[in-house]
């Protein structure tokens, strides 16, 4: 388990249910691997979160995350974006200072950046920007000098590209979850006789 | 499947269980579990051994599901009686134990509220579970009980908790009673694992297969695979009895208490193959020296466990049955007398070394050897626990009961119980410390209420906590720090009569034989007491950090200065 420390792009796919934030933290925490950033959101198939982490370490410790998260009976599929080409974006918030001098100049770095303006006030204009990590980073330094009074940024977000789903199909035929039981979701009813796809998951 | 008129929560619970064919419970009651109690009554058929501490109640389970390999099953109320399960879970976790534990909670309306006896005991037992639900809607708990039991079942066994509020047991219930999920079967290899494996393993000039609990379910393809390739065999503290003592092959067990032969062919081994475990640092000893000159095959259910600890050549994940199975057909095999010839003479000395000397080590030595190939072992944790893993020679899987992963202090004597209602045709011996003898005393009860007769207890009483001293002396000089019992040990044969259980006592190399016989020939269950001389260690021994190179083979050896 060596190799250099760096960003690891992990999406994981989860049943929607109490605990699963708790869940995976907790197995992050224990065995200390840092969490820079992380998003959760639902999917288009209700029952089922997506959650994308930034996690830092060697490749020997992100992949032993990923082994650990996959055995958590609340995950149904773990993506590793290093492995394919993937999309990434991240939005950030951010409140700059201004006077009289520099309104204009902060209004054209932002124009440069596609930024748009969600808020003004007197001394300040707020800033939405989305973007891949850099040009976020990028963003920031820009409007560094004239005074940033804070920042909210939501951590990655991440698509695999192309026509593929990321996740796969016979992950509908797991569940059994409060969540995926409902008469709504037939096509996620468990098929209990399919044992052997079952036991992949676990 | 059918819809149950006239059906609480509680009795949907009782009817899942039933179905899965669980007719015996451990359990302790509480006013939060009392519904589950109340319709216990309507199952007559179903078993429940009352324990008297809810730590007792789940190593029983864990004793009965280790020798059974079948899913043990603890019941406990909220707050205080779901928390004494956690040690159990914790050790069911450690050693791949399956098990379920059913607890109470209070009503749905109060969690949360810090109501009287309430516990978050899905917060505190995430950790330590494969698996736990709360249950909030009574139809869905035949549902979720079902699942759980699959999921403690499958893939690598483990614990679940199912937590159930009161009112969730009291509730009328309007779901569907599911029928039992298919047996989950085996993980097949793939076939280009098994090649790489074959391959490796035909260019080996010294191999060894290193046999962990994982394989307790695969003996007779394990030992035929050995036998097959004429693999010198070691079997970790876990996998003891899943490779036949008595065969010529098997070098008994690695690691820091672990068998001359055993970690002399791991460190000079140029093939490991291991299957079923998990390379606990107990067994590798300082992991960068670990069978340094070898390249490794895993063998594991648990792709997390592949490649986690040790760097790995060549892995399969698979049950390891089916594996073992798989290697045997996969190709002619190759075999090596040289190395055989080698191992046989390490193994001649670990012969000359069994103790012989009065002492914990010629006592666990005595009472071992008079044990019945099917008669099941269970210990507690400590130096009669190394010694018995040491003496001990298992001809089956599933004989040898024990808390390998969290070395958990009295779990030997209710494991021991468990076990002994399991099988009540064989005997069921547990050899305990009387430190850890006394963590769980109080099942003697248990003994008592259900006239258990078939467990016979062995405490090995040299008035320490042995392993602490030992440790003490080696790396601490001698500074006994809070290790002493024998000035407040009770008399234990008092202890056992004040249950109405028999007593004996032995308390030399003399008077021990005739002991052991009266202890073992006495209708029903029977303690013996073998007080023994208080300074005496276990060796051999790898200091924590050490290699398995490093080991030092002798008492005489340690106080020359062999330690670090």
């Amino acid at each position: 388990m060596t190799g250099m420390e760096q960003d690891h792009l992990v999406s994981v796919i989860v049943r929607d249910e109490p605990r699963v934030l708790t869940r995976i933290t907790a197995l992050f925490g224990r065995r200390a691997y840092n969490i820079k950033s992380l998003s959760v959101g639902s999917t288009e198939h209700p029952g089922l979160s997506r959650m994308t982490f930034v996690v830092t370490g060697n490749r020997g410790i992100v992949e032993q995350a990923m082994k650990q998260l996959e055995k958590l009976i609340d995950v149904v599929h773990v993506i590793d974006h290093s492995l394919e080409k993937f999309v990434d974006r991240e939005l950030l918030l951010v409140k700059v200072h201004i006077t009289n001098d520099t309104r204009v100049e902060v209004r054209h770095i932002a124009e440069d950046f596609r930024a748009r303006i969600v808020d003004v006030g007197r001394h300040a204009l707020t800033f939405e920007v989305t973007g891949d990590e850099g040009k976020i980073t990028a963003f920031i330094e820009q409007m560094r000098p004239f005074g940033i009074l804070e920042t909210m940024r939501t951590g990655r977000v991440a698509l695999t590209r192309g026509s593929n789903a990321d996740i796969p199909s016979h992950i509908y035929h797991d569940g059994e979850t409060a969540a995926l039981k409902s008469p709504t979701q037939t096509a996620l009813l468990p098929r209990e006789q399919d044992a052997q796809t079952v036991e992949n998951l676990f | 499947m059918t819809q149950q008129a006239d059906m609480s929560g509680a009795k949907a619970l009782w009817h899942t269980l039933a179905a899965h064919g669980i007719d015996t419970v451990f359990g302790y009651p509480g006013g939060a579990i009392m519904p589950v109690y109340d319709a216990l009554t309507y199952y007559p058929d179903i078993r429940h051994i009352l324990a008297r501490h809810e730590q007792g109640a789940i190593h029983a389970a864990e004793g009965w599901a280790k020798a059974t390999g079948q899913i043990g099953v603890c019941i406990a109320t909220s707050g205080p009686g779901a928390t004494n399960l956690v040690t159990g879970l914790a050790d069911a976790m450690m050693d791949s134990v399956p098990l379920l534990a059913i607890t109470g909670n209070v009503a749905r309306h109060l969690i949360g509220t810090d109501a009287f006896q309430e516990a978050d005991i899905t917060g505190i037992t995430l950790p330590i579970t494969k698996h736990n639900y709360v249950v909030q809607d009574p139809d869905d708990l035949p549902r979720i009980v079902a699942e759980a039991i699959r999921i403690a079942r499958s893939g690598r066994p483990g614990p679940v908790l199912v937590d159930i509020p009161k009112d969730v047991q009291l509730a009328a219930f309007g779901g569907e009673l599911v029928a039992p999920h298919a047996d989950p079967g085996r993980l097949a290899p793939d076939p280009q694992a098994i090649q790489a494996a074959v391959t490796l393993l035909q260019t080996a000039q010294r191999p060894v297969l290193m046999v962990g609990g994982g394989a307790q379910g695969a003996a007779a393809e394990i030992t035929a695979f050995a036998r097959a390739w004429q693999i010198p065999t070691v079997t970790t503290l876990m996998g003891l009895g899943a490779f036949p003592a008595s065969d010529p092959l098997w070098l008994g067990m690695p690691g820091m208490h672990g068998s001359v032969a055993a970690n002399r062919a791991i460190s000079e081994a140029d093939v490991l193959i291991g299957v079923g475990l998990r390379f606990d640092d107990r067994v590798t000893g300082r992991v960068k020296d670990f069978a340094r000159h070898a390249q490794i095959i895993h063998v594991d259910l648990d792709a997390a466990e592949i490649g986690k600890i040790v760097r790995t050549q060549v892995s399969v994940r698979a049950d390891a049955a089916s594996a073992a199975q798989a290697l045997s057909e996969a190709a002619t095999p190759y075999v090596h007398p040289e190395w055989t010839a080698q191992i046989q003479t390490w193994k001649a000395r670990d012969q000359q070394g069994s103790p012989t000397a009065w002492g914990a080590g010629s006592a666990v030595r005595q009472v071992v050897e008079r044990l019945r190939p099917d008669d099941i072992l269970s210990t507690d944790v400590g130096q009669h626990q190394m010694l018995a893993a040491q003496l001990a020679r298992f001809e089956k899987p599933r004989r040898w009961i024990t808390s390998g992963g969290l070395g958990t202090m009295g779990f030997g004597f209710p494991a021991a119980i468990g076990a002994a209602l399991a099988e009540p045709q064989v005997t069921s011996v547990i050899i305990a410390g009387d430190g850890g003898f006394q963590m769980t005393a109080q099942e003697l009860a248990t003994l008592t209420k259900y006239r258990i007769q078939n467990v016979k207890i062995c405490i090995i009483n040299n008035s320490f906590l042995g392993m602490v001293r030992q440790w003490q002396e080696l790396f601490h000089e001698r500074r006994y720090s809070e290790v002493y019992l024998g000035d407040s040990n009770p008399d234990f044969l008092k202890l056992a009569g004040a249950y109405g259980i028999e007593g004996f006592r032995a308390d030399s190399q003399d008077n021990l034989p005739a002991a052991i016989d009266a202890w073992l020939a006495h209708p029903g269950s029977a303690l013996l007491e073998v007080v023994v001389p208080q300074e005496h260690g276990v060796f051999p021994m790898v200091p924590a950090g050490a290699a398995l190179h490093e080991m030092i083979e002798t008492e005489a050896e340690a106080s020359q200065g062999g330690s670090k």
